[in-house]
């Protein structure tokens, strides 16, 4: 599934042992992948490889991270790897839907690559409908974590010291029958799939993910991404950290063309 | 409808494309009927290439020795199609040597190699003086789910060693990204992508970030 660049660095740079893999769910507003080009973009990653994969719908275009001529000519797909050795951290990059009746063997595959090349552990950035959040869930922070239980008990502390929601379960059988409780993250694409695959598979997990709706989502992508920040401490936290994530020049015209003169 | 950084966006809905079917689907056990009509499902969405051989014997795919080829034209979609229907193709310098045929819910392809251009197909053709040059016309709509195969079937037949290709497609002018106004963009107008292993002159600029291509050009 993974394959590597040819950079030259070799082996070294698809070593990814012990490192912490970032990865988004194809979610409600594309948070998490907003999120994830954030990140990708403010901390100069290179990319390393790319999934060979027929579970994601085909796309291609040139860097989305140039800067300038020079670097503007690569091509891109859709499913992409880069990596920050200093940071120890790994990052793949969604840019397409899921063809139908993919999902399970994507998060399979990709667990499987999880284990095979050691990481640490994985963070999932993913986003939920915000019009089916209950009353609670309406008041305080539209953010929350999740984590499975080998990740728990290595973090669960510093959650508590963070002051974090975790993310409610929800009555199975609504006014039915309120004491079966489960996860259900609507809108959340993969996300409950893979954290409930990688909770089997003793794999350490945390999801990060925001309450949001269809929109101009690029201010929940910065929430999402100072959220993590607060955790993984990628940049420094100042006063205004979102002023420091650094937004690719993939985001241009996010919202169509220049408007034709005769309009007016 | 808005569309991200490379995001492939199919109207209306966006990212939370059906999940909920998806997982319920997932949750919910698959009894051996649902299993047996979901093989069907999928035989019925299967390509099959078939290449003819100079010999006119037909021969299945899958049992050939990978065939050597040094430069592989695919033209995709109607427009593409025609384009090499008038300029390109003749009888006298090109042979038909095989065809795709595929099924889905836009089109099914033509069973003759005696086409119509509103028809749906997808013939391979090989340059008579020159048999390491093919040719591809698909002027049917691969779907989604069919176009790795696509690629996979036809491509896991050649060698891959020093093969060049070429991908021509045309887009709507109304999906082109750009600062300006596409009414006042003098159309149409070629853009391009290449890969770095492509080391030639391209006859015309790169096609600019925030634009994507998707589909089976893409695959």
């Amino acid at each position: 599934m993974f394959v590597p660049c040819d950079r030259g660095g070799g082996s070294a740079s698809s070593d990814f042992k012990g490192f912490t893999l970032l990865m988004p769910a194809v979610s409600v507003g594309n948070v998490g992948q907003l999120a994830t080009d954030l990140v990708i973009s403010t901390l100069d990653m290179t990319k390393v490889g790319y999934f060979y994969t027929d579970c994601l719908v085909p796309m291609v275009g040139n860097n989305p991270y140039a800067t300038a001529e020079e670097n503007s000519m690569e091509l891109s797909i859709n499913a992409e790897v880069y990596s920050l050795p200093s940071k120890k951290l790994v990052v793949l990059q969604i840019r397409s839907p899921f063809i139908k009746h993919k999902y399970r063997p994507f998060c399979q595959t990709l667990l499987s690559w999880v284990k095979s090349s050691k990481c640490a552990r994985v963070i999932l950035l993913s986003s939920s409908h915000a019009y089916q959040r209950d009353d609670e869930q309406l008041l305080g922070t539209p953010l929350r974590y999740l984590l499975t239980p080998d990740l728990e008990k290595a973090v669960g502390g510093l959650m508590q010291e963070l002051n974090w929601k975790e993310m409610e379960k929800v009555a199975a059988y609504p006014g039915i029958n309120d004491t079966e409780k489960v996860l259900h993250i609507p809108g959340g694409g993969i996300t409950k799939l893979l954290f409930t695959e990688s909770c089997s598979k003793g794999i350490q997990m945390a999801v990060l993910l925001k309450f949001c709706s269809e929109g101009d989502n690029i201010p929940d992508a910065f929430a999402l991404v100072d959220y993590l920040n607060e955790w993984l401490q990628l940049i420094k936290s100042e006063v205004n950290t979102s002023s420091q994530w650094k937004i690719p020049s993939s985001w241009r015209l996010l919202f169509g063309n220049g408007l034709p003169p005769a309009l007016f | 409808m808005a569309t991200f950084f490379g995001e492939v966006v199919v109207a209306p809905s966006r990212a939370g494309v059906d999940d909920e079917e998806e997982s319920a689907e997932e949750a919910r056990e698959e009894t051996p009927e649902d299993r047996e009509i979901r093989r069907e499902l999928e035989k019925k969405r299967e390509i099959d290439v078939l290449w003819t051989l100079k010999s006119g014997a037909s021969a299945d795919s899958s049992a050939d020795e990978p065939f050597v080829c040094s430069k592989f034209i695919v033209a995709i979609g109607h427009n593409a199609a025609a384009f090499l229907s008038s300029f390109i193709l003749d009888s006298v310098c090109w042979e038909v040597v095989g065809v795709a045929k595929l099924w889905n819910e836009w089109c099914r392809t033509s069973n003759t190699t005696n086409v119509l251009p509103t028809d749906s197909f997808c013939l391979f053709y090989r340059l008579i003086s020159d048999p390491t040059v093919l040719l591809c016309q698909c002027s049917c709509y691969v779907a989604e789910d069919q176009q790795f195969q696509w690629l996979e079937k036809v491509f896991g037949c050649m060698r891959k060693e020093g093969l060049q290709v070429t991908i021509l497609s045309t887009c709507p002018v109304a999906d082109y990204k750009t600062q300006e106004s596409t009414l006042t963009l003098p159309s149409p107008f070629l853009k391009a992508l290449k890969t770095k292993e492509f080391k030639e002159q391209v006859c015309c600029p790169l096609l600019e970030q925030p634009n994507i291509v998707r589909d089976l050009p893409a695959a």
